[in-house]
């Protein structure tokens, strides 16, 4: 019998599978950040054990962060000193930092691919759970507690039950104005936020097959958001296009050793998966979430549904999602006034993130009511826009070009929506005050959200596009 | 290291009766900034627990004086979202040591399994009869045994059994650490590393 993807990588990595025991998995590359590292690294120094493979560790500061003027000390006391406290650490147990300022700072899933770090066929963790974005390059990439990045730093394995494997295909054309947001999203409202919970999810089909490096991250990325340890997109022409030339990619001759095993990256027609999930792309429209989790998503023409339309014992959460959302049930979204724009996170801050919205927006203003953030994934990202001028574009349209970070994802840093206040949020999760205490997040793609910024209420993009063709 | 041990417990439950909690809800991003791991019960739930001026809010389970205990049962797809291990230890600081669900996410009972804090699965129809169980009565008693992997609502008897991998029972009730297995394991990794 054929063998899944999944299966193929993750046998490449078995250091030890006993029966009764959990597999002893060995990690290719470990990311770290600020926030879930630090205390890993005193576990380390209470065992006395030295980090077992510094140079397969890599390092970046992106969670506490500020976005606006990096150049100055970090303002709050106690993200300073976390940030510091990396700094420590990576220096103290000989780890590569790209820390703030470093010309490679950046979120630690966007830094990843763009070094060519990411790369088919290897594994990846990090104590963050988007690192499920590393898959979208035929990798297995996921997210681990702080105990786990002890044991990554303290052995560069980590004991791990093999989970089971998910097949999701989408194939056909997807309308103008959707994407690859538009398309997980989509996912994860059907099948729901947990129904991804103990599998590992293969994206397969023409639709998947047709999109970008980027496009194929942000799918990746929300894995996580339908409870699924990770996911991950066989290699093909276009990943090995997107690695090749990358800082840290294999050059020369093992370039060609890498690409000719790349290309042995696929499931076998016959590999056995636990469950396949079929979706036509056609069915697709622009997607908004209107509740308190990523599985709480509509087609942006359709309306909130009905508690009725829930089994009894759901109904009280629901309840409490739409009370905390200021919505009510069987309402449109259309036209509902917004406050805040965030164009940013590891799910979609990438170049082609902010082309696709400067594209959109060039010539255009953003509504008065409205307060946008633009904010690069990485250092490279944000002087790549700056190369091609879209930060004028940005500008002029009244959207600054923030710094590298987090940002707005996770109310974390200085980047926070105000409570009460509604963000069109190109994140990947609306959960309760994610974005600052009390603050409303609709999840949507880069072009829904540049567009609610314009109009400064929630706004079908096709519609504009439409618009536009017919003006020509 | 050893870690916390876990074989048995006797205690009343806090019922949560919210699906889909996430960790952003178990312990805010902004309460993540702290080095060490202690202290995260301060804040375990804390937009749900305190108001903005940091009251307690009367409506809250934890706030409640009827509700306590060293078990915390909550709906469906419980610790779902960001891989925090904050999030099991601010349950595990505030002094629960076992969290019931019909359903877990996967990161969070790692975590929790990681730090001593057992995460038993039940059926929806259990986990309602803990439910009516602490409704009817708030110091109703619930039995957790982990050798014989059972959970049991002590005036009725009635019980259940819950499924844990075998490794992880052991490090539990032994108190065994995953970073000890793996390098008494080490000449297997350097000997992958060759490979």
């Amino acid at each position: 019998m054929g063998q899944t993807l999944f299966d193929k990588i993750w046998d490449a990595h078995v250091v030890s599978s006993k029966e009764g025991f959990p597999d002893i998995l060995y990690i290719d590359t470990h990311f770290i950040h600020e926030v879930t590292s630090p205390q890993a690294f005193d576990g380390l120094r209470q065992r006395g054990l030295p980090v077992f493979r510094p140079k397969q560790t890599v390092a970046t500061a992106d969670h506490n962060v500020p976005t606006w003027d990096q150049h100055l000390p970090i303002k709050e006391e106690l993200s300073r000193y976390q940030v510091d406290m990396l700094t420590k650490n990576c220096a103290e147990f000989g780890i590569e930092l790209y820390g703030l300022g470093h010309q490679y700072q950046g979120i630690v899933h966007v830094i990843g691919p763009e070094l060519g770090i990411t790369r088919p066929g290897c594994t990846y963790v990090c104590g963050d759970s988007h690192t499920s974005t590393h898959g979208a390059f035929g990798a297995i990439a996921f997210g681990i507690g702080t105990s786990q990045v002890e044991q990554v730093l303290a052995t560069q394995c980590l004991l791990q039950q093999r989970p089971k494997r998910m097949k999701i295909e989408v194939n056909g054309t997807l309308q103008k104005g959707v994407g690859a947001k538009d398309i997980i999203l989509y996912i994860i409202s059907k099948i729901s936020a947990a129904g991804g919970t103990g599998y590992f999810v293969e994206y397969a089909g023409d639709t998947i097959r047709s999109l970008s490096m980027e496009g194929r991250m942000t799918i990746c990325n929300m894995s996580i958001e339908m409870g699924a340890r990770g996911g991950l997109i066989a290699p093909d022409e276009t990943t090995i296009e997107y690695v090749k030339g990358r800082k840290f990619a294999p050059q020369g001759e093992e370039w060609d050793k890498a690409v000719d095993y790349w290309k042995t990256l696929y499931s076998d027609e016959d590999a056995q998966f636990d469950s396949e999930l079929y979706f036509d792309a056609a069915d697709i429209e622009p997607m908004i979430t209107y509740g308190t989790n990523p599985g709480m998503g509509i087609g942006i023409t359709q309306h909130v549904p009905e508690t009725a339309s829930f089994e009894a014992k759901e109904q009280g959460s629901y309840t409490k999602a739409l009370n905390y959302m200021g919505l009510h049930e069987d309402q449109s979204l259309l036209g509902k006034p917004i406050d805040y724009v965030f164009i940013g996170s590891c799910t979609n801050s990438r170049i082609e993130d902010l082309r696709l919205v400067a594209d959109f927006i060039k010539g255009k203003q953003k509504a008065d009511n409205v307060t946008v953030w633009v904010v690069p994934g990485s250092k490279q990202v944000q002087q790549q826009a700056i190369a091609e001028g879209l930060d004028k574009i940005f500008e002029a349209a009244g959207f600054p070009l923030r710094e590298p970070g987090c940002s707005a994802c996770l109310g974390m840093n200085e980047d926070k929506i105000p409570a009460g206040k509604y963000c069109i949020s190109t994140s990947n999760r609306n959960f309760e005050g994610r974005q600052g205490p009390d603050s409303r997040t609709f999840l949507a793609s880069p072009l829904t959200a540049a567009a609610a910024a314009i109009t400064g209420k929630v706004t079908d993009i096709r519609e504009f596009l439409q618009q536009e063709e017919l003006v020509g | 290291m050893a870690t916390k041990i876990f074989k048995h417990l006797q205690s009343s439950i806090v019922p949560l009766p919210i699906e889909n909690i996430d960790t952003d809800q178990i312990i805010p991003a902004r309460f993540l900034k702290a080095t060490t791991r202690d202290g995260f019960g301060n804040n375990l739930f804390r937009d749900w627990r305190f108001d903005k001026e940091g009251n307690p809010k009367e409506d809250f389970v934890l706030n409640h004086p009827n509700y306590s205990g060293k078990i915390l049962v909550a709906g469906k797809n419980f610790g779902c979202g960001s891989s925090r291990e904050h999030a099991a230890w601010a349950i595990a600081d505030y002094g629960f040591d076992v969290v019931v669900s019909s359903f877990f996410a996967d990161i969070f009972k790692g975590n929790a399994l990681n730090n001593g804090l057992l995460p038993i699965q039940v059926s929806d129809d259990f986990l309602k009869k803990l439910f009516d169980a602490v409704y009817a009565d708030a110091h109703a008693q619930v039995e957790v045994d982990l050798d014989n992997q059972f959970i049991k609502i002590v005036s009725t008897g009635e019980q259940e059994t819950f499924e844990i991998n075998p490794y992880k029972k052991a490090c539990l009730i032994n108190g065994y650490d995953d970073i000890d297995y793996i390098l008494s394991n080490k000449q297997l990794v350097e000997e992958f590393e060759k490979r």
